[in-house]
C-alpha cells in the first residue's frame, strides 16, 4: 500500500490527468444534456493539456528564457530549462479547444432556439412528433 | 527537386476562401469564379505534382525552411500525391453541383458556405501532405470544425446532427492527440519520419503500444469504423447537399488514408504491433462484422441518401480490413478502393443532389419512373450503383477483387464472406431504386406518350455524367494505376 | 495452336454493342430503327462466319483489350469452342430478330426502343462469353448478359414481371456474386492464371477438398445453366415476351450458364484432373437430378412456356452430364447438344410465340384442334420436339446418340437409364401438345374466332430454324469438327 501511495504521490499529475479524462469522457458519452456533453469535452481537453506539459516540466526546470550573452558565454544547460516544446503545441492545442467549444457553442444556440430546450431526450421527442 | 507546387495546391483553396469572404460578401456573383478558378487552379497543380512525382520520384518540402526534425516537414511520394489529385478533383467536381444547390437552399448565405468549404478543401490537401504528427492533429481538426460548420447549415434536425458529429469527432482528435502525447514522451520528437526511426530503439512496449492504441482508436472515431459509425449517417444525411457531396466522398477516405500513414509512416511495418496476429485477426474480424451490419442497416433505410450513407459505413469497413490484412493485396485493395469509393459515393451523392434539386426529395418512393424525367441522371446513377455492386468493367470491381484476394491470401475467410455478402446486399439496395426508377409506371397501364424531360441543371448534370466515365476509365486504368503508382507505396517487405 | 492477332474478334463482339446507340437514337422511326436491328445481326453473323475457316484450319484470333489485372488482360480469342457457340448464336440470333419485330409490332408493345437496345447489347455479351480467354473476361460478359436482359425479362413492367424480374436477379446475381466470384478468385490465388488452357491450369495446384469445393461453386455459381436447385429463375422469367423466352432462354442466356460450366471443366480444371479426382461423378450426379426430376415436372405445367422452360432445364443438364462423363464420345455429345438443342428449343419458342400472337393462348388445354388452322407453326413444333427427344433424322439424334455411347464407354448403366427415361419423358411431354393440335376436337365456338396463321415475320424464322433440325442431321460436320478440334486439339 505504502509503495502504491508513493507512487501515487510521485506522479500525482499523471494521476490526475488520467481521473480529469475519465470524468470528462464519462460527461460526453453518459449525460444526455448538451452543455454538459460539452463541459466534459472541455475537460478532457484540459486532462490532455496537463498530460503534455507535465511531460516538459524538469525538477528544478526554469523558465526557457536564454540570456543571449550567458549561452553564448556558458551554453545552454538543458536540465535547467523547462521543455518549452510541450508548451507551444499546447497553445495550439488550446486555440483548437476555443475554436470547437466556440462552433459547438453557437450549434447549441441554434438548438435552443429551434427546440428550446437542450435535453437530447426532449429533442429527439420533439423531432419524433 | 525543388518545386513547390504542391504548396499552390493547398494554399489556392485557403486565398479562394479568404477572397470569397471579402467579396463574396459584397457580391454573390463573385463567388462562383473566385470558387472555381481557385479550384481549378489547384486541381491542375495536383496534376503537376503527379507528374513530377512520377517522373522524380518522392521528395519532401520544409515550411519556412526550418529543417525536420524541427520544422514542418512536407512528404510529397506517390500516395500523397495520389490523393492530391483524388481530392482536389473530386472537389473540384463536387463544387459544380454545390454551387447550383446551395445558391437555393442557403440563399443570402453562400459565402459563409464557400468559405468553409474552401477551407476544408485546404485542410483535406494539408492532411495529406503533412510529415509532422502534431501538425496532423491540427489540420484534423480544421476539416471537422469546417465540416461541423457546413452540417449545421442544414435545415431540420441539423444542428443537432451536427453537435453529435462535434462532441464524437473531438473525441477522436483528442484520442489522437493523446498518442501523439504519448508518442513525444517516447521519442522526443513529432517529425513521423524521425518518430519512425527511433520507436524501434526505444524501451516501452507498454507504452508504445497505449500510443498506438490511442492513434488508431482517434482515427476509427473519425472515420466512422463501425461500432462508432453512430454519428455519421445523420450528420452526411441532414447537411445541406452541398456539403455532403464532398464531405461524404473524401472525409472517411482521407482518414483512411491517415491511418495507413500512422501504421506504416510512423509505425512501420516490421513493429510488432502491427504484425501481431492476435491484433490482426481482431480487427479484420470487426470489419468484417461492420461491413455485414452496416449492409443491413442500409436495407432498412427508406430515403436514398440515409442509405448511402450506411453504404459509407460499410466501405469503411472494407479499406480498415483490407489494410489490416497485412499482405500486398489487401493493402493495394484498400489504396485502389480509397480512390474507386471517392468516386463512387461522389457519383451517387451528386445523382442524389441532382434529383432532389428537380423532384425535392429523396425518399424511395418518390422515384418512381424517374428514368423518363431524367434519363441521363439515371444512366449515370445506374453506372454507379453498379460500381458499389461491383459489376465489372467498373472501378468497383478491381478494389474489391484485391480485398479478397488479399482476405484468400490472409486465410480471413470471414472478411471474404463479408465482401461477399455486401456485394449481394449493395446488389438488393440498388436493383430496387433501379426498378422503381425503370419499371415501375407512375399512371395506370403502359403510357405511350413521352413524359417531359425535366433534367438537373447543367452545373449538375456535368460533372455527375464526368464521374460516370471516370468510373469505367479508372476501371480500364487499373492495371497501370496498380503499376505507376499504388506499387511504390508498398512497404518493401510486403 | 497458332492465334494472330486481330481486331475481328473485338469487331464481332462490339457491332452490337455500338448498334444499340443507333437503335436508341432512332426510337421516333421504327422502321429505321428494326432496319439497323436487321443490318447489325446479319453483319454478326458475316463477321463470326468470316472467322470459321481459320478456326477450322487448327488457327484462330486473338485480342487484347486492356491488361487491367496482372497476368489477367480482357482479352477476347476466337477458338473452336467459342466459335462453335458463336455460330449458334449468331446464325439464331438473325431469324430472332425478324421474328421479334413481327411479334413486337402486331402485339403493339411499349418500350420497343428499350427492348430492341437491350437486345443488342444481351447478344453482344453472349459472343463475348463465347470468345472470352480467360475467366475474368468471361465473368464480365457474363454479367453484362445479367444485367442487359434483365429490363427483357421485366419488359412488361406490371406486378408479376417485376416480380420475376427480382426472382431473376436473385438467383443470377446472387449466384455469380455469392459463388462464382469467390471461385474465380479463389481460382487465381491458387493458380496465378486465369487463361483458359486446353488441359487446365489446376493441374497440382491443390488438394481433392478444394477443387471439389471449386467445381461446386462454379456449377451453381453460372445458375444460368439451371442445375437445380438454382433453376427457378428460369420458369419464372417465361413472363418475358416470347422472343425474349425463345432466344434468351432457349438459346443465350442458359448457353451462356453450360457454356462456362463446359469452359470451367475443360479449360480450367482439364478431363484428366476431374477424372483423377473422379469428380466428374460430380457433375452427373447433380446433373441427372435436375433431368429426371425437370422432365417430371414439365410434365405437370398446362402453361406452355413454362412446360418448355422445365424442359430446358433438363435438357440444359445433358450437356453438363456428357461434360461430366468425361468419355470422348460423352463429352462430344454434351457440347454438341449446345447446337441441337438451340436449334430445337428456339424452334418450339418461336411456335408458342406464333400460337400466342395468331391466337392469344397460353394454355395447353386451350390449344384443342388449334393445328389444323396453323399447320405450318405446328408441324415445326412436331420438328422441333421431335429434335429435343431425339429421334432421327433430327438433329437432336446426333447429340444423343454420343451421350448413350459416351454412357456406354464409362460402364454406367445408371446414366443410360438416365438418358433412356428422359427421353420417354421428353415424348410424354412434348408429343400430346401435338396430338391435340392436329386430332382433339376443337372447342365449341372456336370456329368464330377466325384463328389463323400468324404474321409472315414469325411463320418464316420457325420454319427456318426448324428446317435447321433437319439440316443438322445430315450435315452436322462443321459443328463435329469444331467440337473434335475443342477436346483433342
Amino acid at each position: 500500500m505504502d509503495a502504491f501511495m508513493t507512487e501515487v504521490v510521485a506522479k500525482y499529475n499523471y494521476w490526475i490527468y488520467v481521473i480529469l479524462m475519465m470524468i470528462g469522457f464519462y460527461a460526453m458519452i453518459g449525460k444526455r444534456n448538451l452543455v454538459k456533453k460539452l463541459l466534459g469535452l472541455n475537460i478532457f481537453q484540459t486532462a490532455i493539456i496537463l498530460l503534455f506539459i507535465s511531460a516538459g516540466v524538469k525538477r528544478g526546470g526554469g523558465i526557457p528564457i536564454v540570456d543571449k550573452h550567458a549561452a553564448l558565454e556558458h551554453g545552454v544547460h538543458a536540465a535547467q530549462t523547462v521543455n518549452p516544446l510541450p508548451h507551444v503545441l499546447m497553445l495550439t492545442a488550446i486555440v483548437v479547444s476555443v475554436s470547437v467549444t466556440g462552433v459547438a457553442l453557437a450549434v447549441l444556440l441554434r438548438i435552443w432556439r429551434e427546440y428550446g430546450t437542450l435535453e437530447e431526450d426532449e429533442i429527439l421527442e420533439k423531432l419524433s412528433q | 527537386m525543388t518545386s513547390n507546387l504542391h504548396m499552390y495546391v493547398m494554399v489556392l483553396p485557403l486565398f479562394g476562401a479568404l477572397l470569397v469572404s471579402l467579396f463574396g460578401r459584397i457580391n454573390r456573383r463573385a463567388i462562383l469564379p473566385l470558387t472555381l478558378v481557385s479550384l481549378a487552379l489547384s486541381a491542375l497543380a495536383s496534376l503537376g505534382v503527379m507528374q513530377s512525382v512520377l517522373q522524380h520520384g518522392s521528395f519532401s518540402y520544409t515550411v519556412g525552411n526550418w529543417q525536420p526534425p524541427f520544422g514542418i516537414e512536407l512528404v510529397v511520394d506517390h500516395l500523397s500525391a495520389m490523393m492530391l489529385v483524388l481530392i482536389s478533383w473530386v472537389a473540384l467536381l463536387a463544387t459544380f453541383s454545390s454551387l447550383k444547390s446551395v445558391a437555393r437552399d442557403l440563399e443570402g448565405r453562400e459565402y459563409q458556405f464557400f468559405t468553409l468549404y474552401l477551407i476544408l478543401i485546404a485542410g483535406l490537401h494539408g492532411l495529406v501532405l503533412t510529415g509532422d504528427a502534431f501538425n496532423l492533429y491540427v489540420l484534423l481538426e480544421i476539416t471537422s470544425i469546417t465540416t461541423y460548420g457546413l452540417i449545421a447549415m442544414g435545415r431540420g434536425r441539423a444542428p443537432l446532427s451536427s453537435f453529435n458529429y462535434i462532441i464524437m469527432g473531438s473525441l477522436g482528435a483528442c484520442f489522437y492527440l493523446l498518442g501523439v502525447g504519448y508518442l513525444y514522451i517516447l521519442t522526443g520528437t513529432l517529425n513521423m519520419a524521425d518518430i519512425a526511426r527511433i520507436l524501434p530503439t526505444v524501451t516501452g512496449e507498454v507504452a508504445t503500444a497505449t500510443a498506438f492504441g490511442f492513434m488508431l482508436v482517434g482515427l476509427l472515431i473519425k472515420m466512422a469504423f463501425f461500432p462508432l459509425h453512430g454519428w455519421l449517417p445523420h450528420a452526411y444525411s441532414d447537411a445541406p447537399t452541398g456539403a455532403g457531396v464532398l464531405a461524404a466522398p473524401l472525409m472517411t477516405k482521407v482518414t483512411v488514408y491517415l491511418m495507413i500513414r500512422v501504421m506504416f509512416s510512423i509505425f512501420t511495418v516490421d513493429s510488432p504491433l502491427i504484425q501481431d496476429a492476435g491484433v490482426q485477426n481482431l480487427i479484420v474480424w470487426v470489419a468484417s462484422f461492420a461491413i455485414i451490419i452496416a449492409s443491413v442497416l442500409a436495407l432498412g433505410q427508406k430515403d436514398f441518401r440515409r442509405m448511402l450513407t450506411y453504404i459509407i459505413v460499410a466501405e469503411v469497413g472494407y479499406m480498415v480490413g483490407g489494410a489490416w490484412l497485412a499482405n500486398a493485396q489487401g493493402l493495394t485493395g484498400t489504396i485502389l478502393h480509397i480512390v474507386n469509393d471517392a468516386l463512387m459515393t461522389l457519383c451517387l451523392f451528386l445523382a442524389a443532389a441532382a434529383i432532389s434539386y428537380r423532384i425535392g426529395g429523396l425518399g424511395l418512393e418518390r422515384m418512381t419512373g424517374l428514368y423518363r424525367k431524367m434519363p441521363i441522371t439515371m444512366a449515370a446513377f445506374t453506372l454507379g450503383a453498379f460500381s458499389m455492386i461491383g459489376v465489372p468493367p467498373t472501378c468497383g470491381f478491381f478494389s474489391k477483387w484485391y480485398l479478397i484476394l488479399g482476405g484468400i491470401e490472409a486465410g480471413q475467410y470471414s472478411f471474404v464472406v463479408a465482401l461477399v455478402f455486401s456485394s449481394l446486399v449493395n446488389a438488393v439496395l440498388f436493383f430496387r431504386i433501379i426498378e422503381i426508377a425503370y419499371f415501375r409506371l407512375d399512371g395506370n397501364g403502359h403510357d405511350h406518350a413521352p413524359v417531359k424531360v425535366e433534367e438537373a441543371p447543367m452545373m449538375m448534370l456535368q460533372p455527375l455524367v464526368v464521374v460516370a466515365i471516370l468510373l469505367l476509365a479508372v476501371g480500364f486504368g487499373t492495371g497501370p494505376l496498380i503499376d505507376h503508382v499504388i506499387r511504390f507505396t508498398l512497404p518493401g517487405v510486403f | 495452336m497458332a492465334y494472330q492477332t486481330s481486331i475481328w474478334p473485338i469487331a464481332a463482339v462490339m457491332i452490337s454493342l455500338l448498334g444499340a446507340i443507333p437503335i436508341l437514337l432512332s426510337g421516333r422511326q421504327p422502321n429505321l430503327r428494326e432496319g439497323w436491328t436487321l443490318v447489325i445481326a446479319v453483319g454478326k453473323f458475316l463477321l463470326i462466319a468470316s472467322m470459321l475457316p481459320a478456326v477450322l484450319a487448327g488457327g484462330g484470333f486473338v485480342f487484347t483489350l486492356a491488361e487491367v489485372l496482372p497476368g489477367v488482360p480482357i482479352q477476347l480469342r476466337v477458338d473452336a469452342m467459342g466459335m462453335f457457340f458463336a455460330l449458334v448464336a449468331s446464325f439464331l440470333w438473325i431469324f430472332t430478330s425478324i421474328y421479334s419485330i413481327g411479334y413486337m409490332r402486331s402485339l403493339e408493345e411499349h418500350g420497343q426502343t428499350r427492348y430492341f437496345a437491350s437486345f443488342a447489347v444481351a447478344i453482344s455479351a453472349t459472343i463475348g462469353v463465347a470468345f472470352s480467354a480467360n475467366l475474368f473476361t468471361l465473368y464480365l460478359f457474363y454479367e453484362m448478359l445479367s444485367l442487359s436482359t434483365y429490363p427483357l425479362v421485366t419488359h412488361e413492367q406490371n406486378a408479376e414481371a417485376r416480380a420475376s424480374g427480382r426472382k431473376y436477379l436473385t438467383y443470377i446475381l446472387g449466384t455469380s456474386i455469392g459463388f462464382a466470384l469467390p471461385a474465380m478468385l479463389l481460382t487465381y490465388s491458387l493458380a496465378g492464371t486465369l487463361d483458359f488452357t486446353s488441359g487446365g491450369i489446376l493441374v497440382g495446384k491443390a488438394d481433392a477438398a478444394t477443387l471439389t469445393l471449386l467445381l461446386i461453386l462454379f456449377v451453381f455459381g453460372f445458375a444460368k445453366a439451371g442445375i437445380m436447385p438454382f433453376h427457378g429463375w428460369l420458369p419464372a422469367a417465361m413472363v418475358a415476351p416470347t422472343p425474349v423466352s425463345s432466344f434468351l432462354h432457349g438459346v443465350a442466356v442458359v448457353k451462356v450458364g453450360v457454356f462456362s460450366i463446359l469452359r470451367v471443366v475443360f479449360h480450367i480444371f482439364g478431363p484428366d484432373l476431374l477424372g483423377e479426382f473422379h469428380l466428374g461423378t460430380a457433375l452427373t450426379v447433380l446433373a441427372s437430378i435436375t433431368i429426371i426430376v425437370a422432365s417430371l415436372v414439365a410434365l405437370t405445367q398446362d402453361n406452355l412456356k413454362r412446360r418448355l422452360a422445365y424442359s430446358t432445364i433438363g435438357q440444359l443438364s445433358y450437356m453438363v452430364l456428357g461434360a461430366g462423363m468425361l468419355t470422348a464420345a460423352g463429352m462430344t455429345g454434351g457440347m454438341l447438344h449446345i447446337a441441337m438443342h438451340a436449334f430445337g428449343k428456339i424452334t418450339l419458342f418461336l411456335c408458342a410465340g406464333a400460337i400466342y400472337v395468331a391466337s392469344h393462348k397460353k394454355y395447353i388445354s386451350q390449344m384443342d384442334g388449334l393445328g389444323r388452322k396453323m399447320p405450318v407453326t405446328y408441324t415445326a413444333f412436331l420438328l422441333g420436339s421431335l429434335s429435343i427427344i431425339g429421334m432421327p433424322p433430327l438433329g437432336g439424334f446426333i447429340s444423343k446418340w454420343n451421350l448413350v455411347i459416351g454412357a456406354v464407354d464409362g460402364g454406367s448403366l445408371l446414366l443410360l437409364l438416365v438418358l433412356l427415361v428422359s427421353s420417354l419423358l421428353n415424348a410424354a411431354y412434348f408429343l400430346p401438345i401435338v396430338y391435340r393440335g392436329f386430332f382433339a376436337a376443337s372447342p365449341e365456338g372456336a370456329e368464330a374466332e377466325g384463328i389463323k396463321e400468324a404474321p409472315l415475320l414469325c411463320v418464316i424464322p420457325l420454319s427456318v430454324t426448324a428446317l435447321g433440325s433437319l439440316a443438322l442431321f445430315f450435315f452436322p460436320d462443321t459443328f463435329l469438327q469444331l467440337v473434335r478440334l475443342t477436346l483433342f486439339p
